[in-house]
């Protein structure tokens, strides 16, 4: 476990944005999930700047804290995070993100000596399997936290529900959930599209409910050091967030939900992201 | 264990479903890395037993089975063995997909167990019945499928893919009073047929309830002078070849199965025979890609021809064509 200065999760944040850049500018004219990476990139900050409990050298160490990517299309932004805490190299990210037969595709295949704990993708199931790991960790007397991160447009899906009634009725109060909640999904609006009063919800449903903004490293730190000491029932933290944070011409605009920069736009990202263009 | 003709009648009389039960509480002081969930079918999957002497080792999932899935691949992920169990076609079909991450994709040792599937509900009609489940799981890459031919069948798989490291889906078929077809102990292993008849005329390969039915069949053809060989292959995925290789000179090979004839236990037989140098002619016997009329089973075998009379009849109509 690292512990870090707020400054210093603030540094790992840019960081892992300006990873995420490089490593789809790397991809070339392959299209790929930019928007909710960024979206997420100081959520996984806190987490693996300050709150997880990982060893990079013993990457299977039962007691280690998890991080369950239920958003797999957004694994980018878990690559860079993995990339900058050293589960895998620069090198390793750029001769396997996207690459013939490489272990990074575009979603996430399970690979707990790299610090991926879940193959991803099909939208819905984190929380589920996050359910199975705390149980686990319940049952071998091991105090430690599960997180997880969902989109809010994943919410749509009927088995997340499913796995919110049930966490609450098996009190797994070592889960925390962060619903990166950007407000948009591929085609358009959550608002529009399918809206849900998540905060409403998942409070009727019994968990412990913070909101949070999902840029403030200050908030999000607060709210995590709350969610990791609540006692009986799950929490989520609802972090309002940006899609495509950090980098002007992505922000709010879905056609970074899925896209590929330009040499111009690559440089003009690069150079938003060193400003702290926050 | 000892399996004696008590024993046997036993479990005959409680069925496939609360045999499977009834053995999880048995073998429980020796499974040590067992957890039980069921989607809200405790009693159906003959669980209560088990439950009341460990309660720590059972979650009831409610009628949530999609997320049963996802909650077994987590523990199986940290070193369990979960067992869950739900009609065959919600613990198939409803959770495709979480099966094909969970159990195909990351490989987890999660065992599905489908109670009642095929036609075992009978009147209950179609919703419940199980017969394009052995389909979907065949799809599913690395997945072993058990389809045990009676009680004391499961008595045997339920330990042997608990030993197994791997997902699993245990297809449990039939009703209560089930008939026996093997009265004493015997030797079983996930992969490898057991011929339970010679006949040197027909090769019937049947599983589930077909084996006892192509028995009775082999006895009424025998009557007519043809003689069958029958095999239980109660593996249907990792198939037997070697078996089917020992049968590919019969001059009629027959599979008989109680689920869809498309991409079921036929359909297994038949991929592995025309890539090889010596392909037999093959009948492939099941529900006939339809949703056949709710009824009784017995009612139900009779019209779809699965019970003995049919299968001997349209055997012999296929010998005289």
């Amino acid at each position: 476990m690292t512990i870090m200065s707020i400054e210093e999760i603030k540094d790992l944040s840019s960081r892992i944005r300006r990873t995420i850049i490089e490593a789809a500018h790397d991809a070339g004219n392959q299209g790929v999930h930019i928007g909710g990476a960024l979206s997420m990139a100081d959520i996984l900050a806190v987490l693996y700047g300050e709150f997880m409990n990982y060893d990079i050298h013993n990457p299977l160490d039962e007691s280690r804290d998890r991080l369950v990517l239920s958003k797999g299309h957004d694994c980018l932004g878990l690559y860079a995070a993995l990339a900058e805490v050293g589960f895998i190299t620069k090198q390793e990210l750029k001769d396997n993100y996207l690459q013939d037969g490489g272990f990074l595709p575009t979603h996430p295949v399970k690979c707990v000596e790299k610090g991926i704990e879940c193959s991803s993708g099909s939208l819905g199931m984190g929380l589920g399997f996050a359910i199975g790991e705390a149980l686990a960790m319940k049952m071998k007397k091991i105090d430690n936290h599960i997180f997880v991160i969902m989109g809010d447009g994943e919410c749509d899906e009927g088995s997340g529900w499913e796995a919110f009634i049930a966490a609450k009725q098996y009190k797994l109060d070592n889960i925390v959930l962060f619903i990166d909640k950007n407000g948009l999904q591929s085609d358009g609006a959550v608002a529009d599209i399918m809206p849900i009063n998540l905060a409403g919800a998942l409070r009727e449903l019994g968990w412990h409910v913070i909101e949070a903004n999902g840029h403030n490293v200050e908030d999000l730190y607060k709210a995590t050091r709350q969610a990791v000491s609540n006692t009986d029932a799950p929490t989520v933290i609802i972090a309002e967030t940006v899609k495509g944070k950090g980098v002007s011409f992505m922000e709010n605009n879905n056609a970074w939900h899925h896209g590929h920069l330009s040499e111009e736009q690559y440089e003009q990202a690069i150079k938003e992201i060193s400003d702290g263009n926050q | 264990m000892e399996i004696n003709k008590v024993k046997v009648r036993t479990w005959s009389m409680l069925g496939e479903r609360r045999t499977f039960g009834t053995m999880m509480d048995v073998y429980a002081p020796e499974m040590d890395k067992v957890f039980v969930m069921s989607g809200d079918l405790l009693t159906s999957s003959g669980l209560d037993r088990f439950v009341r002497n460990n309660p720590d080792k059972f979650l009831s999932a409610g009628i949530s089975e999609q997320n049963m899935v996802g909650i077994a691949s987590g523990l199986a992920a940290n070193g369990y063995k979960p067992f869950i169990t739900s009609f065959s076609p919600f613990i198939t079909g409803r959770v495709y997909d979480q099966v094909r991450m969970h159990l195909g994709y990351m490989h987890h040792d999660v065992k599905l167990v489908g109670l009642a599937a095929g036609i075992g509900v009978g009147i209950q009609g179609n919703s419940h019945f199980g017969l394009d489940d052995v389909a979907l799981m065949r799809a599913v890459p690395g997945m072993v499928i058990v389809e045990p031919a009676d009680c004391t069948e499961v008595v045997k798989a339920v330990k042997a893919i608990y030993d197994y490291d791997g997902p699993v889906y245990l297809r449990l078929i039939g009703e209560a009073g089930a008939p026996v077809v093997n009265h004493a102990d015997y030797d079983f292993e996930i992969g490898k047929a057991i011929t339970l008849r010679e006949g040197k005329d027909v090769a019937i390969v049947a599983a589930g309830t077909m084996v006892y039915q192509s028995l009775e069949a082999a006895k009424l053809l025998a009557e007519n002078g043809i003689e069958c060989k029958v095999i239980n292959m109660h593996t249907i995925k990792p198939i037997d070849t070697v078996t089917l290789d020992a049968i590919a000179d019969y001059k009629l090979v027959v599979a008989i199965e109680e689920a869809n004839v498309v991409g079921g236990l036929g359909s297994a037989m038949a991929e592995y025979y025309v890539q090889q140098a010596k392909c037999p002619k093959m009948m492939i016997m099941g529900v006939n890609d339809c949703f056949p009329k709710a009824g009784k089973y017995n009612y139900m075998l009779r019209e779809l021809e699965l019970d003995a009379e049919g299968i001997a009849k349209r055997i012999e109509e296929k010998l005289n064509e």
